[in-house]
């Protein structure tokens, strides 16, 4: 019997063959935090190591609440500052940079075959790129800090295959929502899921990265595309370290088959307030909207950033709808500068917020008023998530919020093309 | 052996609910965050919760976000244990790790309503409410050692001898 992706992996950092269901202990290529990294220290400190154990393994991104938002988060800041300082830590990306799931595979740490722990629940993007990628919780970073290793349980993994071309106007997150949508938040609880099929090789890195990043809302441990000639190319130009492409054996065997026809999907939105609560975009079109928010980890790259520039493109969004713009991280944001992209969006009244997590989490910049409804390309829609309990937050593709920002009501985007 | 009351909720119930993103990124002690405990779903439940008090709830219990405070703020706030049908992969590695039980019986969780009466006998591995008993699957082998050196810092400590 061949092995899963995820088997391989874990049996290389294990040292012996391993199968699904089996517990190993292994030691992370990467371990990432953000802000968190405020509480992580905490954590370390009570252990009482006095060292990390292997600093070139830590990676620290300041992105949640930059810059910070009151006291308290600049206080957070300078403690992990005075950390990284103390200890040492060769790779700290200040507030500057933008979200950690972007900032991290930009500067080459998400590569084909690493094992990267991550204190976020998002740290599944980095599957778009061929690596094993997970979240865990803020004591579990503190002990891989201290001791450089972790326990996992060997997942079983989830094959979903991906058939023919999206019609126009749809796009990966379409498909994403639509999965979830079908099978559930919990369908792949545990599971690793493998995205593959035809059109798989097809979707941009950056669409990758999407549906890479929304299988953990469908609770998946790991997401996972086969690194090919596009993700190669791509981390050409942005490591110089080794890394080996890892890839589940024909025979490998698979908890479960799901096969998509893209070209029958139309455009998809999540409703209140779960991000399985999934109707086609049509279906709730017209619903009046006092807010937009295009970007984030999920869709504020430039690709997501230029299809609503193409929507916008002239026009002027409608003036009962707030629309702020987060591109993902400083390069998404300077190429959007020099594309032309941003001042198309600015130009058409959007308001560009400086790369973060900003108002996705509800910390800061742009929360909502009770009674409020915002359409958001990021990835939760749970009760209260972008600041008030009595808010509605539907999640939706970079189109369909563009075209909602247009007619400041739910709108089909296949009607503005 | 005392007993707590029931507290019941459904599937899906998410960190975000749990703790509010807005109180997650300041440092605040554990008693601090029980205040907050469950605000965005039952505001009620952080101003009458006793200890010994018992969460049941549906499929999925804790998914979303990693945040530990969503597992620290019930355990602050005396709950005695979760009992569901399913907990997401994250909170239920949380939840061990800082010492807050985690129990998976979906009888129970079918079973009992808000107010019941509800102990949990953790050696018997048994959830009693009046007449009903069920017993709840018990801990994978692999982290009972973390519960049982009383989460996963003191579990750390020990394994660096410290």
């Amino acid at each position: 019997m061949g092995q899963t992706f995820s088997e391989k992996i874990l049996s290389q950092k294990a040292g012996r063959k391993v199968q699904a269901g089996e517990v190993v202990t292994v030691s992370p290529d990467i371990c990432l935090s953000h802000d968190n990294s405020a509480a992580i220290i905490g954590e370390f400190k009570k252990i009482g190591v006095p060292r990390v154990k292997n600093p070139e393994a830590i990676v620290i991104i300041l992105d949640h609440i930059v810059p910070a938002a009151d006291e308290k988060y600049a206080q957070n800041h300078k403690t992990i500052r005075e950390f990284v300082r103390e200890q040492n830590l060769p790779h700290f990306f200040d507030i500057q940079h933008g979200v950690c799931h972007q900032v991290l595979p930009e500067n080459g740490f998400a590569l084909p075959g690493k094992l990267i722990m991550g204190s976020d629940s998002h740290t599944t993007t980095y599957g778009a790129f061929g690596a094993f990628a997970a979240g865990i919780g803020r004591t579990e970073a503190a002990s891989i800090w201290a001791t450089g290793e972790i326990w996992l349980r060997v997942p079983e993994t989830l094959k979903v295959e991906f058939h023919c071309r999206f019609a126009e106007g749809v796009y990966a997150k379409d498909a994403v929502l639509k999965l979830i949508g079908d099978h559930g938040a919990d369908r792949a609880n545990y599971e690793a899921i493998e995205f593959c099929g035809p059109a798989a090789g097809e979707f941009s890195l950056s669409a990758r990265m999407t549906l890479a990043n929304m299988a953990a809302e469908m609770g998946a441990k790991n997401g996972y595309f086969i690194p090919d000639a596009l993700t190669l190319a791509w981390l050409k130009a942005r490591t110089l370290l080794p890394f080996e492409v890892v890839q589940s054996d024909p025979d490998a065997s698979y908890e479960a088959v799901l096969t998509y026809d893209l070209s029958a999907l139309e455009p998809q939105i999540a409703c209140p307030h779960t991000v399985d609560n999934v109707k086609p975009v049509s279906a709730i079109a017209g619903k009046p909207v006092q807010q937009v928010l295009i970007g984030t980890c999920t869709n504020g790259r430039l690709e997501d950033l230029d299809i609503a520039a193409r929507i916008l493109k002239g026009r002027t969004v409608s003036p009962g709808t707030r629309t702020l713009v987060l591109p993902a991280s400083r390069q998404v944001y300077l190429e959007a500068v020099r594309k032309g992209t941003i001042e198309i969006l600015s130009e058409a009244g959007c308001v560009i917020l400086n790369p973060g997590c900003g108002p996705c989490l509800g910390a800061h910049q742009g929360l909502l008023a009770a009674g409020e409804t915002v359409v958001s390309t990021s990835n939760r829609n749970f009760r209260g998530r972008m600041g008030n309990r009595d808010s509605e937050i539907y999640l939706a593709s970079p189109a369909t919020a563009a075209a909602t920002a247009l007619e400041g009501k739910i709108t089909d985007p296949r009607t503005l093309l | 052996m005392s007993t707590g009351r029931v507290w019941k909720y459904g599937d899906d119930v998410n960190t975000d609910v749990i703790f509010p993103g807005r109180y997650t990124y300041t440092l605040m002690p554990p008693e601090e965050m029980a205040k907050h405990a469950l605000e965005d779903l039952d505001p009620e439940f952080a101003k009458t919760v006793k200890p010994g008090d018992v969460i049941v709830a549906g499929k999925n219990f804790g998914c979303g976000s990693s945040r530990e405070q969503a597992a620290a703020c019930l355990r602050a706030a005396g709950v005695k244990a979760v009992v569901a049908k399913s907990f997401a992969r994250i909170y239920f590695r949380n939840a061990i790790n800082l010492g807050l039980a985690v129990l998976q019986c979906e009888e129970a969780s079918a079973a009992l309503s808000a107010g019941d009466p509800v102990d949990v006998d953790f050696a018997a591995g048994t959830i009693t409410s009046g007449p009903l008993t069920f017993r709840f699957f018990p801990l994978p082998e692999s982290v009972i050692g973390i519960v049982q050196a009383g989460g996963l810092i003191e579990y750390t400590k020990k394994k660096l001898g410290l």
